[in-house]
């Protein structure tokens, strides 16, 4: 004896279970993130003034990630349709590509989030303030390239009016953008040193913590994922209405993969 | 004929016909919802006596403060050394025994809290009852996704299993209260909170994948016939504890996930700027303790609504069975029970009342809490009235309800002055809360689980348990249960505080004569009574335990399959029910409780039966 | 759900590649628009979300299929939401409501 509706839908409910089943975990899925886009607001109105940063991450970069995703809720969806119209070879084609796209996101968010553990924002004794790329350290000083420096009271608010006063600076003298020279810091000169990871403030702290999390979820989403293209396809040739309904179930869990995404990019790298 | 007979019995029989899965399979990882719930009640009920271990220890600190404890005390000094305190002979210098020192009194307060909502009274409740009981009740042969549900059983006894592994790690279990607040939680240098932390997060998750389950369950496998209005109750109930558990746990792994950052990834997500504890703290600030508590108690009103449901709906099936008449007023039932799951995401902050939030957001808690005390009284309303004109059968289960229905009551009523956020500044975090939610809780929730394994026994074994016993059994937990739990609203109104090692002695007249408005002998008498009463309560539940594992094999055997004479689906099955539940597939011809209906020709009419 | 059949499935097919056209216009608008610099925060924070609801709007109804969904499922999308949006307006409410005599910020 089987558990019914597991492939056909149940006349009076129009659903299959595992379709009721994965809405049901979505919405736990959006009390999740939704909490934890809550911590975000409540964290960012009661931050003290100047002390959110702006600008920080790479804008460019996070209109691919998105970009990137968007590409891949296309093929999923349309590696069901395949499915649905008994093309297996399709199906094969477009569930590959939706899995290469997650790689490439979870790649390129790897790349940034190694690009700010490098990144180095120190206080030095003489009240200013430099965050760059470390190049080289020593028992004795450290090398920052693309260097900012800034009075360290202003607070991390302050970047981006630094970074254009340094923009008109340079363009007085003829330079088009900033570009300093690396500068070499003494170790006796700081007083206080950080990188920029979940440590260095809450805006850090929420923000690896939600890309993060919804890594996470794009890692497990394309084992998933991968397992169903590769040897989980097998269903296909028992019981292909069956093996449909998991790609689309795996499908929804994907789109609303890329639903967080779409509300995480505007916020955490536009606002 | 007999060929469709011999079919029908060999498909009912094919569990162990064509395929015996042996043991691993058949009661280790087994995908029955009906051994999954016999699963998930064992260790529950394990559990609940590991927390009640616990709080007999607290209780004689609480009482004889600074005394050794004799026996217990050298054991726990072996497994948890350096948190018991040596008490000396003042005269010899000699080791007399072990007393209970503040940090134990403080981690076995916190796991005591833990264990019994998220350990026991929850898994018991919900996942226990639920899964044995629902898909019987519905007409269902299992749960929707049979695999999820031993996914949740093993991840929910990996996350207890973590828990209880804390007590045996260099400096002791987690110590900073059920809740766990920061600061303080994660300022504790000890690993106790890191385990908490991880095992809170598995636990989350187990009941997450639990409540996903029963919703797509009760949603999809209804019998033919079995419209939502024929429904039984205890469904209705479990239906909507599922959603709170669905929508309300994830910002508590939010929550729970912050923490841990905060502890292992440096973050300060709840710790302010300028936080000093022996010294300046070496974190980045900008966070919010507040946020935490938020987290936490958006989970931590519905959880309590978690806890009272499952047993509103075992009580009102015991009800209806016992009084021989349909439960009163089922509408308002299912309406109230759904309005409250509604209303009770809408009400947290009346835990916080004292964290300095503003008048006008005070007042919107308070309305809402006030608010929903409305389909709570009607809840209860409807059980009282379900008594009048019945035919009333004294039997164990029935005591037990019965007992209920005043005792939730109490527990309810008086929380209705700590839903006002004036009478709150006075009453917050003293003994009156603690009397407050261990009547909802303890005579309240765990009285209506006795009852249910009382009742549901002869089902699950084909034997009921001595009636007897059963009796002497409710009868001294009802009289301790109230002995040890009244004093304690006395002790709160007069000003004791939660949480206090020593039974407020550092705060009693007594030790502090020239003070004003120290704690009041009388008072400070009382937690030798209570904790007298609480030894009583607990030696009340030998006959109990003794009882249900004995009655398995020399308890009176049950005249058929529905002894209880019960119209619900869960009766109109073999006894035990085997592999697949029911004999022919179930339709659905009337609803939950058509008992004594004019003219029929039994007091009672199955739901399965023809009219 | 409406028909499986082929016709319905190549039809949503052309459909599910204008709604990929529609979110990469989308957001190439949302990068552009915080080039803008309006004097109100809440009006820059109202357009980026505002933008960000209409993408997942199209994500939602058209790839995941709810525009052909059934009632249940609106329903716990629909209690959801409400939770979400209570458990987001109380907590900023509450960090924001101070008492007449306070000396928190």
């Amino acid at each position: 004896m089987e558990v019914p509706y597991t492939v056909k839908n149940r006349p009076d409910t129009g659903l299959y279970n595992a379709k009721i089943g994965i809405w049901l975990f979505l919405a736990s899925e959006v009390m999740l993130f939704g909490a934890l886009f809550s911590s975000y607001i409540l964290l960012r109105v009661t931050a003290q003034e100047g002390e959110w940063p702006t600008e920080l991450l790479n804008v460019p970069i996070g209109t691919v990630n998105t970009i990137v995703l968007i590409l891949s809720s296309v093929t999923v969806v349309m590696a069901w349709a395949s499915l649905k119209l008994n093309n297996f070879k399709k199906f094969k084609l477009y569930q590959g590509l939706t899995v290469v796209c997650a790689l490439i996101f979870v790649l390129i968010k790897s790349y940034e989030y190694r690009d700010k553990f490098t990144h180095h924002d120190v206080v030095l004794t003489d009240g200013m303030r430099v965050d760059g790329h470390l190049v080289e350290e020593t028992d004795e000083y450290i090398i920052l390239s693309h260097p900012l420096e800034y009075p360290a009271e202003k607070g991390i608010g302050y970047r981006p009016t630094a970074i254009k006063l340094a923009d008109e600076e340079a363009k007085a003298h003829g330079d088009g953008h900033h570009h300093a020279e690396d500068r070499k810091i003494m170790l006796a000169d700081i007083e206080k040193r950080t990188t920029w990871g979940p440590w260095a403030n809450t805006y850090f702290a929420i923000y690896f913590t939600l890309t993060g999390l919804h890594a996470l979820h794009v890692i497990g989403g394309a084992l998933v994922m991968a397992y169903f293209w590769g040897p989980g396809s097998r269903m296909w040739k028992k019981n292909p209405e069956q093996f449909a309904n998991r790609i689309e179930v795996s499908g929804l869990f994907w789109h609303f993969v890329d639903l967080v995404w779409i509300f995480l990019f505007p916020i955490l790298y536009l606002l | 004929m007999d060929s469709t007979e011999a079919k029908e019995h060999h498909d009912a029989g094919h569990g162990h016909d064509h395929h015996d899965p042996g043991f691993m399979r058949k009661y280790i990882f087994s995908t029955d919802h009906k051994i999954i719930g016999i699963q998930y009640g064992l260790t529950s009920l394990l559990f609940m006596l590991v927390g009640f271990f616990l709080i007999a220890v607290m209780r004689w600190s609480i009482a004889f403060p600074g005394e050794p404890l004799p026996v217990i005390g050298t054991i726990l000094n072996t497994f948890m050394s350096g948190m018991t305190s040596p008490v000396l002979d003042p005269n010899t210098n000699e080791l007399i025994g072990y007393a209970i020192s503040n940090d134990l009194y403080n981690s076995f307060g916190a796991m005591h809290g833990t264990i019994m909502v998220f350990l026991a009274v929850v898994p018991l409740a919900f996942a226990a009852f639920g899964n044995y009981v629902v898909p019987l009740q519905i007409g269902a042969i299992d749960m929707a996704f049979p695999r999820l549900n031993m996914a949740s059983y093993h991840l929910f006894l990996l996350g207890g299993l973590v828990m209880l592994g804390s007590f045996f790690i260099p400096g002791g279990p987690a110590q900073a209260g059920w809740t766990s607040y920061s600061p303080l939680a994660t300022s504790i240098p000890t690993d106790g909170q890191l385990y908490w932390l991880i095992a809170m997060v598995m636990i989350i998750t187990s009941s997450l994948l639990g409540a996903v389950n029963f919703i797509a369950t009760i949603i999809q496998l209804r019998a033919p016939g079995m419209t939502w209005m024929r429904l039984p109750f205890f469904c209705w109930a479990q239906f909507v504890t599922a959603f709170l558990l669905l929508l309300a746990f994830p910002p508590l792994e939010v929550g729970a996930l912050l923490q841990l950052m905060d502890r292992v990834a440096g973050t300060s997500f709840y710790l302010p700027t300028g936080l000093a504890i022996t010294s300046m703290q070496d974190v980045s600030g900008g966070g919010s303790p507040l946020l935490y508590q938020h987290l936490f108690w958006f989970l931590g009103h519905p959880e309590v609504y978690v806890l009272i449901l499952p047993a509103m709906g075992v009580v009102s099936e015991i009800i209806a069975n016992n009084t021989r008449k349909p439960i009163w007023g089922y509408r308002s039932l299912v309406y109230s029970t759904l309005v409250l799951g509604f209303l009770s995401f809408i009400v947290w902050a009346h835990h916080m009342y004292l964290t300095g939030m503003g008048t006008k957001i005070s007042t919107f808690f308070q309305t809402t809490t006030m608010i929903i005390s409305i389909p709570s009284v009607i809840i209860l309303t409807c059980l009282f009235i379900s008594l009048w004109g019945g035919s009333i059968r004294f039997n164990t289960p029935m005591l037990f309800a019965l007992a209920f229905l005043p005792m939730f009551g109490i527990g309810g009523l008086t929380g209705l002055p700590l839903g006002f956020n004036y009478s709150d500044i006075h009453l917050h975090d003293t003994y009156y809360v603690i009397g407050h939610f261990h009547y909802v809780v303890a005579p309240g929730t765990i009285f209506a689980l006795i009852a249910g394994i009382y009742f549901w026994y002869p089902k699950m074994t084909g034997r009921y348990m001595s009636e007897f016993w059963g009796k002497v059994h409710f009868w001294c937990s009802f009289v301790f249960m109230n002995l040890t739990f009244q004093p304690m609203f006395a002790q709160g109104m007069a000003g004791m505080l939660r949480r206090m090692a020593d039974g407020g002695a550092g705060y009693s007249v007594a030790n502090n004569p020239d003070a004003i408005g120290g704690l009041a002998d009388h008072l400070v008498k009382l937690n030798g009574n209570i904790t007298f009463a609480a030894y009583a309560l607990g030696l009340s539940q030998i006959p109990f335990i003794i009882n249900l594992f004995y009655s398995i094999f020399k308890g009176k055997k049950a005249e058929s399959d529905n002894p209880w004479q019960s119209t619900t689906l869960e009766w109109q099955t073999p006894t035990p029910p085997p592999h697949g539940n029911f004999t022919t597939p179930p339709k659905v011809y009337s609803g939950p409780y058509e008992y004594s209906v004019p003219g029929s020709a039994q007091d009672y009419i199955p739901q399965n039966q023809k009219a | 759900m409406s028909g499986h059949g082929p016709e319905e499935i190549k039809k949503a097919m052309k459909k599910y590649l204008m709604v990929f056209g529609i979110l990469i216009v989308g957001t190439i608008v949302t990068v552009l628009a915080s080039y803008i610099h309006f004097d109100s925060f809440a009006l820059t924070v109202g357009l980026a979300l505002l933008i960000a609801t209409v993408k997942a709007s199209f994500v939602a109804l058209y790839f995941m299929h709810l525009i052909d969904e059934r009632k249940s499922i609106y329903l716990v999308l629909g209690f959801t939401t409400f939770f979400f949006a209570g458990l987001m307006i109380l907590t900023i409410w509450a960090s924001g409501d101070k008492p007449l005599y306070s000396v928190m910020p």
